[in-house]
């Protein structure tokens, strides 16, 4: 109940953060918030174009295809990047006043969500475009980032924990993004992949929820409960675990900061 | 003098703040590794910045906090704040605190005075629209309206200092932090603070205080103490620490 009622008096610190970083971002570029739409379009026809000469996949609707992968990842990957370094960069607000601490990295994840949710036009210009028929399941792909969300803040708390004890992870955490990027299937199809690659895929909780992502926009077919079960389950517990984690330590951070 | 009753806006108790300095060193895997196979114990470098400091500060007191550099007199004021959690030993306090540690505390100096005076009121806990009401408030108080869109990256520390105290003192807080942030201001904004103290106080807030300027101790304070090396040396009536601090002060 107290922590309900402090988060709400802190609402307009988050709300005033949140739209510092999304006007900071765009700030002095010519063309400002078109970037959101732009770059990913833009993106998305080099790596079609590499792609499309040097390995031919058997997907359909490969734009949309890359571009949702693509949007998807992006945003896990700016998202807990920045809240990694979100508690260690802000030291000089955290060691001058008392301030929950989980804002910074809650900050982070939800000014990328916005940019992720202002890139979704681009999807709609492609679907436009390549004319997918475009079915009622659409209107379920909200869920699906909901998951997302939930993965990448419980992900980010984790990290931004270790950031303040353990610098090394910087330079971890980018290699395994890498790691982790070349493991979803932004830019290949599943099938392609040997039965133990698809075995150790499963893990990858990126990979269920792209998945679900996918199937709501491109391939008009419900997500089956089951699928629902896995993503909820794995961002539930990566949430859980990341609150715990923070909690039990975010007294010691002005010490290491 | 007889006291009754009285209540009391700051309870410190026994306060002891301990920096690891070993382990904020260790940071490294390598540097970790080196030490267990050195077998080096970790924590040979404690640095105890406080130690069982307690002392009480009634409400509407104006409280000083004097010591030379590095006594620990701000690291004082952070466990008031709640900034820093005590080893051991524990800090009541009664009451909304205006924090204002240090000069420029949350001023994120590439947005504009505007931006930041909005920032720092959602810091502090107060809504947009409350800020827009009392925005030219803060401005008339601070004089800054030919610069009220300039980045704060350009402002002088006068400047930032003015802009500081003006954004704290907006709403009548029970406890008043100030921690040399007046030493840098003109004449003019040092009067105007004083009188905005004074104000305060007779309303009911209580002043804490930290400075080296003794003159102003004396002036503004009623009670004070004297930190030396993390320990509580002395407590008592502002002038009689004051006297004792000077007499000792190359301790």
């Amino acid at each position: 109940m107290e922590y309900i009622k402090n988060f709400l008096k802190y609402r307009g610190l988050l709300e005033e953060l949140v739209s510092r970083d999304i006007k900071v971002k765009y700030r002095r570029s010519a063309l400002g918030y078109i970037w959101t739409i732009l770059s990913p379009l833009l993106m998305m026809i080099v790596m079609s174009l590499v792609f499309s000469y040097f390995f031919r996949y058997e997907i359909e609707n490969y734009t949309v295809y890359l571009l949702s992968g693509q949007l998807i990842f992006n945003f896990f990957s700016e998202a807990t990047n920045q809240a990694m370094t979100s508690i260690v960069n802000n030291r000089s607000l955290l060691t001058k006043v008392h301030l929950p601490k989980y804002i910074f990295p809650l900050t982070k994840v939800m000014s990328s969500f916005v940019n992720l949710l202002f890139s979704l036009v681009a999807i709609v210009i492609m679907l436009i475009m390549t004319r997918t028929p475009i079915t009622p399941t659409i209107l379920l792909f909200p869920v699906s980032l909901c998951y997302l969300f939930l993965f990448a803040l419980g992900c980010g708390l984790i990290l931004s924990v270790f950031a303040v004890f353990f610098r090394d992870i910087y330079h971890i955490y980018s290699v395994v993004l890498t790691a982790l990027m070349y493991f979803t299937p932004i830019f290949y199809p599943v099938s392609i992949l040997p039965d133990y690659a698809m075995n150790l895929m499963r893990m990858n909780p990126l990979y269920h929820i792209l998945k679900m992502f996918r199937k709501c926009i491109l391939e008009g077919e419900l997500p089956t409960a089951w699928e629902h079960m896995v993503c909820f389950l794995v961002s539930a517990a990566f949430l859980l675990a990341g609150l715990l984690i923070f909690k039990k330590r975010q007294d010691d951070f002005v010490m290491y900061i | 003098m007889v006291s009754v009753n009285k209540e009391i806006a700051v309870r410190v108790t026994d306060v002891t703040v301990r920096f690891n300095l070993a382990s904020e060193k260790v940071e490294t895997i390598k540097e970790y590794t080196v030490r267990l196979l050195k077998r080096k114990k970790v924590k040979i470098d404690e640095f105890y910045a406080l130690k069982d400091i307690s002392f009480e500060i009634e409400k509407g007191d104006s409280f000083a906090l004097v010591g030379t550099n590095g006594s620990g007199k701000s690291t004082m004021l952070k466990v008031i704040c709640g900034i820093y959690r005590p080893y051991q030993g524990r800090v009541e306090v009664e009451g909304s605190i205006a924090p204002m540690i240090e000069l420029g505390a949350g001023f994120d100096t590439e947005l504009t005075a505007r931006e930041n005076i909005y920032l720092n009121g959602c810091v502090l806990g107060y809504n947009r629209a409350f800020m827009e009401e009392r925005f030219q408030q803060i401005l008339d108080f601070s004089e800054l309206w030919d610069f009220v869109d300039v980045p704060v990256k350009n402002f002088s520390s006068g400047m930032q200092a003015r802009l500081g105290f003006a954004i704290a003192t907006l709403v009548k807080p029970d406890i008043l932090i100030v921690d040399e942030i007046l030493a840098v201001g003109d004449a003019h904004f040092q009067e105007k603070c004083k009188r905005k103290m004074e104000e305060l106080q007779s309303g009911g807030t209580t002043l804490i205080l930290v400075s080296h300027d003794i003159s102003q101790v004396l002036r503004t304070c009623h009670h004070a103490a004297w930190i030396h090396k993390g320990k509580l040396m002395e407590l008592g009536e502002a002038e009689e620490v004051c006297k004792i601090y000077m007499e000792n002060k190359d301790l």
